[in-house]
């Protein structure tokens, strides 16, 4: 079966075989940074490009379809018009922190790749605590809106980045405890170790119904968590005109831009990761037949292919209700979701000891 | 004249936390340049001042200076979104002055281009109020059905928004051949797709939840500020001028008044939607029954309204439209006033939205469905 991991192994056996064990790493990093980079550049074309296409169709038009086959290219050619735009700073803006928060959106979702498990044995970094790593450094993303809200001296982007902080605090609670639901069932925090326990099948199905509520409370908790409609209160278009990044322009407003997009992959991932079994194949009992079938599609395609259907999932949330009122959104998750996600939490532990679960 | 000032000033108003924000000029959520001064306190809302003035044209100063067949041209500019009914109000008023009839066959055609229009113009304010909620498709599928309502009225009229169709005596000219046959292929493009409507936004519990018990409006408010149309129906006061003053055959069609009695913004949204379904059903009676005849009275080329004072009231599809006109016997009005609908409603959503979130006064404008340039004219 055919893996990304080849193409890693082949360059790692060129290095190693040129260069001294030392040089190699070195280079291996350099790589891996210039992955990242590309992966976030070229992630963020894609979904843009996927989320107005998606749009269109829910919306009864065509969508772009000038610039290149079918408007692929259409999100290619706004980046190069975003770079060539001059990048504005308000005279009354703090100016260090105001040029300094698209760059903390960005780190931040380059930086929650790092535990991501792209395909089999194809993870840049496989430590022990991924599942921790991803949600401490995702909450450091609402460091990079307040910071954006309060520099841009200006009400509007305040507001939104209140109501930003005030969302993405409180939605943190219900991920992180759906998030928990499965580590209890998998038993580590280990990325790759949550895809191994999911080779008999996926947490989805083995986890009974607790995993199912686990599985919707983690959709809604990131939909909010990301700023994705119906949540989207940080930007509220027709309330605050841009919400937080109102007074952004040019590059350093692409880069929240893309970061969005690239937060809601990331969370797509991980999604798929611990609830879907990330880049296992679909395996179901003891269909051999079946299975082996299923084994023959490469695991980069599982993975992105289960990441992409949650992906359109939270598209089509987007283009079909509308937002939510602040007072309304906060109601949802400290009367709903958090009472939900914590007594399912103690239903699938007590399933885990008991070894309820397939 | 402004009272901007003031609230910077008032230090009491920022001890307590409160602060100033400007929505509009230029808002999405305004839909023109209609300047609301908010203070805020945290979300929640204070006070509300709409400053008029950016869209004054002076329309009634110009009307001044123009014939009575000219001047109905410049009302189209008022209320855009229904500009055959003001044209409709201001033909109706001069036949008034002149005391001519206008034959059957004109009145039919001026009551189906007014129900038309009415339509065109909830279904726009159905995706427009979506979209301030944030939901930004449905939009797009009202406009699949307020097309197919331009394309007929391009065929007829020669304009999809500001038609300028109805002049004094009757209409400018004869309904298109195709006309009859595009409206019924509407009619059955729009009884397939409404329920697409309520599945799409009336049964959403998000939209729900964000209508329902927002920006209630009491029945005696309504009245003591002046609403009229679906606002004031919606506090259950009744006020179609169809019905009350009838002009033209409504009083020989059937249709009801929409009357829901809840007062908030959902009792609102209702009675727009339920009006679409009744102004179909006007439609439907009229369609196959365009009487024979002229679609114009014989009238002098140059009109003179004698000496006095005439008023004339229609239903636009936002509340009452009054033309008033003062006639010293010469070819052009010595003064001309316009009662618009969205003026009156505007001056209600200080009292309505205050004291809830910046989110239920863009949803509560919504429902308002306001038009700038009525307002300002």
């Amino acid at each position: 079966m055919w893996s990304l991991s080849h193409i890693t192994n082949e360059i790692h056996e060129w290095l190693s075989s040129t260069f001294n064990p030392t040089w190699t790493l070195i280079f291996e990093m350099v790589l891996a940074g210039v992955a990242v980079i590309g992966l976030f550049a070229v992630l963020g074309l894609v979904l843009v490009i996927m989320e107005r296409k998606v749009s269109a169709w829910m919306q009864i038009r065509l969508g772009p379809n000038r610039v290149g086959p079918k408007g692929i290219l259409q999100s290619t050619a706004d980046t190069i018009k975003l770079m060539v735009k001059e990048g504005m700073t308000p005279s009354g803006a703090d100016k260090f922190l105001f040029n300094l928060a698209p760059f903390i959106a960005m780190i931040v979702a380059m930086l929650l790749m790092a535990p991501l498990a792209f395909a089999k044995d194809f993870q840049l970094w496989d430590l022990n605590i991924g599942v921790l790593f991803v949600s401490a450094i995702s909450s450091l993303s609402v460091i990079s809106i307040l910071m954006a809200g309060w520099a841009s001296n200006n009400k509007y982007s305040l507001l939104g980045a209140m109501r930003s902080g005030a969302q993405i605090v409180s939605y943190e609670l219900s991920a992180g405890l759906s998030v928990l639901s499965i580590v209890v069932l998998a038993g580590s925090l280990s990325v790759s170790d949550i895809i191994n326990s999911q080779a008999d099948g996926w947490w989805i199905f083995k986890g009974h119904i607790p995993a199912i509520i686990a599985f919707i409370t983690f959709i809604i908790a990131v939909t909010a968590e990301t700023n994705r409609a119906p949540f989207d209160l940080a930007e509220a278009e027709s309330e605050l005109t841009a919400g937080f990044h109102t007074e952004y322009s040019g590059m350093k407003f692409a880069l929240f831009f893309l970061a969005e997009y690239v937060n809601v992959f990331i969370v797509c991932a991980i999604g798929a990761t611990l609830f879907l079994g990330g880049w296992m194949p679909l395996h179901i009992g003891s269909w051999d037949g079946f299975n082996h079938a299923m084994d023959y599609i490469p695991s980069s395609i599982w993975f992105f292919g289960k990441t992409f259907f949650l992906i359109f999932l939270i598209m089509w949330f987007r283009w079909t209700f509308p937002r939510l009122r602040i007072d309304q959104l906060l109601n949802l998750e400290w009367k709903y979701l958090l009472p939900i996600s914590m007594i399912n939490l103690l239903l699938i532990t007590a399933m885990a000891i008991l070894k309820w679960h397939f | 004249m402004y009272r901007q000032t003031d609230i910077i000033e008032d230090n009491r108003d920022t001890a307590q936390g409160n602060f100033v924000i400007n929505v509009g000029p230029q808002h999405p959520a305004t839909h023109g340049v209609l300047h609301l001064v908010i203070t805020l306190n945290g979300e929640t809302i204070q006070k509300i001042e709409p400053h008029l003035g950016y869209i004054h044209r002076s329309i009634e100063k110009m009307c001044e200076s123009l014939s009575y067949r000219q001047f109905i041209y410049v009302t189209s500019r008022m209320d855009y979104l229904s500009a055959h009914i003001n044209n409709h109000a201001c033909s109706l008023c001069v036949e008034k002055g002149l005391q001519v009839e206008i034959p059957p066959r004109a009145q039919v055609i001026r009551v189906l281009m007014d129900e038309l229009t009415r339509i065109a113009s909830h279904e726009l304010w159905w995706g427009a109020m979506a979209m301030d909620l944030g939901a930004f498709t449905p939009f797009f599928h009202a406009f699949r059905e307020r097309e197919t309502i331009n394309d007929i009225m391009e065929e007829t009229c020669g304009a999809r928004l500001t038609m300028n169709y109805m002049v004094p005596g009757g209409v400018m000219h004869d309904i298109h051949p195709n006309f009859q046959k595009r409206v019924k292929d509407f009619m059955q493009l729009y009884k397939k797709k409404i329920n697409e409507y309520d599945e799409l936004v009336t049964g959403n519990v998000i939209f729900q939840n964000r209508m329902k018990g927002v920006g209630v409006i009491s029945a005696e408010d309504a009245v003591s500020y002046g609403c009229t149309g679906p606002v004031a129906r919606g506090s259950g006061v009744s006020s179609d001028i169809r019905k009350i003053y009838p002009y033209e055959i409504y009083d020989k069609l059937e249709f009801d008044e929409v009357l829901e009695t809840g007062g908030d913004s959902f009792a609102r949204y209702m009675v727009r939607i339920r009006e679409m379904q009744q102004s179909i059903r006007i439609v439907e009676q009229l369609i196959d029954n365009i009487p024979e005849g002229d679609f114009m009275t014989k009238t002098k080329a140059v009109l003179k309204l004698p000496k006095g004072e005439f008023y004339s009231r229609v239903e636009t599809a936002r509340g009452e439209l009054g033309v008033y006109i003062v006639s010293e016997g010469a070819t052009t009005p010595y003064r001309i006033k316009f009662r618009s609908p969205g003026f009156s409603n505007l001056s209600i959503l200080d009292k309505m939205v205050r004291g809830g979130k910046i989110g239920d006064l863009i949803a509560a404008m919504g429902t308002l469905d306001l038009v700038i340039p009525d307002i300002d004219r």
